[in-house]
């Protein structure tokens, strides 16, 4: 390999490059006396995010193939790190009081963060299975750290010991349907494997087997159910922020992993895996918005709810068509805004691990802070796809697709089905407006807060009042 | 340029709802809205005025990009039918302020933000031209509404607004899956003019069809899905049951008129026969369910199905006189059944409860309100000379062409009405004084007295002269008629 090819792959893998030096020197520097005082690694891990987020601005808008063609730059990875910036940079600024409130201020937090970041990253641009492999471990690796980081809280080391347990074995899973389609293929490139699977002379039933098998292991990283059982105990036990993280960046990139395999080589095998990812989809939303309803702690609320997302997001995965891929691209971006939202409005309100985060914090909001209730209620409304809100010309998007392909039925239960999740949601709203606190809330609003509060306000509306801009991008991005 | 005054319409009340978290002082955030909904008022009024009678075409129409890939456009404009509800929302809109002057004690600013944001999206709804837009107004809408009644509704108000926001919610979401299937079937645009001017096969028709009538029949409501409306009605307060009532029933029938019976001719024609028999028994069973009640408000809501009942019957007799019925009858139920809850409201305010059997000689009591209340409740008999009569008969006539069976059940819904309205009638107003509790009971105030007088005004003026409402109506209607027979001829 001569030197101009690895320094344009070294050009290509820029924004990654950026973030991993930024991760390194971070580590060192928090080592530095005086380093975990005030926000001096907040503020460097959103300097180094931004860096990047400007390096995959200028790196050019054509497919680029790097790395012998394991690696690429196209519009729809850039689209994807653009969320990931976005998730990352609000996630760090919504930790730093979080942390201090915590008693587990330490630099290591923003290193893993930072990590989980770049894996993301790799994930989005892998083309490769085994690069899309290393991408997934490197952001599963970091976030089981991260995850277990309240090291005097129990839900938090059983939720890491649980995620360790069952992130293994997922990955072990899709690492064997990784290989059943090397056997099968003779190779792990994705436009090869696509190449072999076209040929009319290829059929074989071990292709089943290995779709099934790399499906399992996808779907388990989304939560989808029947993967699902993981999701709520993580979610609740997990600091918020990562939660917040998790929900949110880990999901997105497992979806562009998702789109790139199953509508690229395993688009030829459709009839096969549709009908299964119809009833997932269903089974996710069901349950996701059902289980939702008992919940008493807002955070394993969420976590339903999302897994109910999970499931909304994979009818964009059945429409399949370019209208398919862009909603779900859309989608995300709705949901980084609207989900971060509400986290960071838990962070907000939480009291310390010792009272976990019940549903009845939110009591009396309305009365105690105004301004914060009606930021929580735009946010529960966006969640339940109520218009004008972003969430809902998200789930519509998803819909138009989805009628476009023809799938009346499917929108039909959908639909019904979020009828049901508008439940839960409204439940907070009532908590809010109608309830009486118990007892004051003492809220103290920092700057980091304020931004984040700001960000995912402006966002929840601006993509429900004027969702062409969004849509335009996530459309042309929609190609890989 | 030309003044946008739909959008100023629209976006006056809604600029409002955004000022007045910032007001100081409850006072000041009730003059503000109360000059603020007149305002919107006086161009309602202007509008009719404006409004030119000869033409069945869309008027003031503007239009702007909104999210061009898709065929989704900011547009507007009104017509003959729809510039009457703009009118009804408008007056039934700073009635409701005053209704609420006393009444609302705590979050005011919240609660007149509400009611001003409702405002505006229930306006906006009758002037869109544009599919995407009418669906996220009037999916919108239940926010402010069960912020209304879950807020500053009665004891039971969670479960009633809970109860209101998922039916309708369950329902409107099957409309955006009918007028996504529209939107491939006809030109992937939103444009409501050209999804009405493109032909559906029949089979398509039917299936959208039944999306649509699920969504409006929640909303008028019709039987069966009329189960949320008792209890919203008697938990929500009073501008929230005006409103209610008053405007947002309206909205389904709104919906057959813009929809299902201009793009889905064939399907409303196949459909009347049920449509009819549907009403037929919604008019029956919604009267004996009224006359079963003594609890004043769910009373007027009962009657409030039956009434919507002859609604629905008139507009799927598919001629013009029961159509035009129809829709002076959805006038005439916004001002009659409005003014009743408001009278509901003002005794539920002096005493504190709304069971008949407590109260009594009203007349004698405070005469001046007795009288109005009468009136009211006369004119929601359709006796001649009010309102009523003029939509009922009109609605009648057309069922009789039509269907004989549907026109008797007509009847005798209407016999049935009179029963229980006579029967409040008789109860609380004539005989020996009777308030619950010894309860001190007082004459309408000035206040008061401003709300009623313009509902009393329409009652009469409907009643012995409609023809103006008549002529405005007239080119709307008949465009709408020949829609339906044009297309219909083809299969």
């Amino acid at each position: 390999m001569d030197m101009t090819l690895i320094a344009g792959s070294a050009l290509a893998s820029g924004p990654e490059i950026i973030v991993i030096v930024g991760a390194c020197a971070a580590l060192m520097i928090s080592l530095l006396p005086n380093a975990r005082q005030g926000n001096l690694l907040a503020s460097l891990s959103v300097i180094i995010i931004a860096l990047a987020a400007g390096m995959s601005y200028a790196l050019p808008e054509s497919p680029q193939r790097e790395y012998s063609g394991m690696f690429v730059v196209d519009s729809f990875s850039t689209y994807f790190k653009m969320v990931l910036y976005l998730a990352t940079a609000l996630t760090v600024l919504m930790s730093g009081k979080y942390l201090v409130k915590e008693g587990v201020v330490k630099g290591e937090y923003y290193v893993l963060l930072l990590f989980a970041l770049v894996g993301t990253m790799i994930m989005v641009s892998g083309t490769d299975l085994l690069i899309i492999y290393v991408g997934i471990e490197l952001q599963a690796l970091s976030i089981y750290v991260l995850v277990g980081f309240l090291k005097a809280d129990a839900r938090s080391n059983e939720a890491a010991l649980k995620y360790v347990i069952l992130g293994a074995f997922s990955s072990g899973i899709l690492l064997y349907g990784i290989s059943l389609f090397y056997g099968l293929s003779g190779t792990t490139d994705l436009d090869a494997i696509a190449g072999a699977l076209f040929s009319p002379e290829f059929d074989s039933p071990m292709l089943l087997m290995a779709t099934l098998f790399m499906l399992v292991g996808l779907l388990f990283k989304v939560g989808a159910v029947p993967f699902h059982m993981w999701v709520p105990d993580i979610y609740e036990g997990a600091p918020s922020p990562i939660t917040a993280f998790m929900s949110v960046a880990a999901k997105a990139a497992a979806f562009a992993v998702i789109l790139r395999i199953f509508l690229n080589e395993l688009f030829v095998l459709m009839p096969i895996w549709l009908l299964g990812v119809a009833g997932i989809a269903i089974l996710s939303m069901a349950l996701g918005s059902l289980a939702a309803l008992v919940q008493t702690n807002i955070k394993r609320m969420l976590a339903y709810s999302s897994i109910a997302h999970a499931g909304f997001l994979l009818l964009g995965l059945i429409a399949g068509s370019t209208d398919g891929v862009a909603s779900v691209m859309q989608y995300l971006v709705v949901f980084t805004f609207m989900n971060l939202g509400m986290f960071a409005i838990i962070i907000l309100l939480n009291k310390g691990v010792k009272f976990g985060e019940p549903i009845e914090s939110f009591a009396g909001l309305a009365k105690t802070h105004p301004m914060l209730a009606l930021m929580t209620m735009i946010f529960l409304f966006s969640l339940a796809g109520i218009p004008p809100t972003g969430g809902f010309f998200a789930k519509f998007y998803v819909l138009l697709a989805l009628i476009e392909t023809g799938h009346i039925w499917l929108a039909v239960i959908a639909v019904l089905l979020s009828a049901v999740a508008a439940w839960f949601y409204l439940r907070i709203i009532m908590l809010m407006y109608v309830h009486e606190p118990s007892e004051t809330p003492d809220i103290h609003i920092t700057l980091s807060m304020q931004i984040v509060l700001t960000v995912t306000l402006l966002g929840t509306v601006l993509t429900g009042l004027f969702p062409a801009w969004l849509l335009e991008t996530a459309r042309n991005a929609a190609v890989f | 340029m030309e003044l946008p005054i739909l959008s100023v319409l629209i976006f006056l009340p809604a600029i409002a709802a955004i000022i007045v978290p910032f007001l100081k002082g409850n006072n000041s955030a009730r003059w503000f809205t109360l000059i603020v909904l007149v305002l919107d008022f006086l161009i309602a009024i202007w509008l009719l005025f404006a409004f030119d009678t000869t033409t069945a075409e869309m008027q003031f129409s503007e239009s702007r990009e909104w999210v061009p890939s898709l065929g989704i456009g900011y547009r507007l404009g009104i017509d003959g039918v729809s510039v009457w509800f703009i009118f009804l929302t408008a007056l039934l809109g700073w009635i409701c302020v005053l209704a609420s002057w006393n009444s609302i004690k705590h979050r005011v600013k919240e609660f007149m933000a509400s009611l001003l944001a409702i405002q505006s999206m229930m306006i906006g709804v009758f002037c869109s031209l544009d599919v995407f837009l009418f669906y996220v107004l009037w999916e919108a809408m239940l926010i402010p509404m069960y912020l209304i009644i879950g807020i500053w509704g009665g004891e039971n108000r969670r479960y009633a607004a809970f109860k209101f926001f998922l039916f309708t919610l369950a329902g409107s979401l099957l409309f955006l899956i009918g007028i996504l299937v529209l939107y491939f079937e006809g030109d992937r645009t939103f444009d409501m003019l050209a999804l009405m001017a493109s032909e559906y096969s029949f089979k398509v028709q039917v299936g959208v069809f039944i999306a649509f009538l699920i969504a409006f029949a929640v909303k008028i409501p019709m039987v069966p899905f009329h189960t949320w409306l008792p209890d919203a009605h008697v938990q929500a307060p009073t501008a929230g049951s005006i409103i209610l009532a008053g405007v947002l029933l309206k909205m389904g029938a709104y919906g057959f008129i813009r929809f299902s019976l201009p793009m889905l001719p064939d399907a409303s024609q196949y459909f009347a026969p049920m449509m009819i028999a549907l009403s037929a028994l919604a008019i029956v069973y919604g009267g004996l369910l009224a006359l079963a009640q003594t609890d004043i408000k769910k009373l007027v809501a009962y009657s409030s199905v039956s009434h919507m009942g002859f609604i629905t019957l008139g507009l799927f007799t598919l001629n013009v006189n029961g159509m035009s019925g129809a829709i002076i009858q959805m006038f005439n139920h916004g001002i009659t059944t409005g003014a009743l809850f408001l009278f509901v409201g003002l005794i539920y305010e002096r005493t504190q409860s709304r069971e008949i059997p407590r109260y009594g000689g009203m007349i004698k009591a405070v005469p001046f309100f007795g009288i109005l209340f009468a009136t009211f409740l006369l004119s929601s008999m359709a006796v001649p000379g009010t309102n009523g009569f003029v939509g009922e008969i009109l609605v009648l006539s057309g069922t009789f062409a039509v269907n004989g069976w549907a026109a008797s059940a007509g009847v005798v819904g209407a016999l049935i009405g009179a029963a229980y309205l006579l029967g409040i009638y008789r109860q609380l107003l004539l005989g020996p004084v009777k308030v619950p509790d010894d309860n001190k009971i007082w004459d309408l105030d000035n206040r008061e007295i401003l709300c009623a007088v313009p509902l009393l005004i329409f009652v009469f003026w409907m009643g012995l002269y409609p023809k103006p409402f008549l002529s405005i109506l007239q080119p709307t209607l008949e465009h709408l008629l020949l829609q339906l027979t044009v297309t219909g001829a083809a299969v």
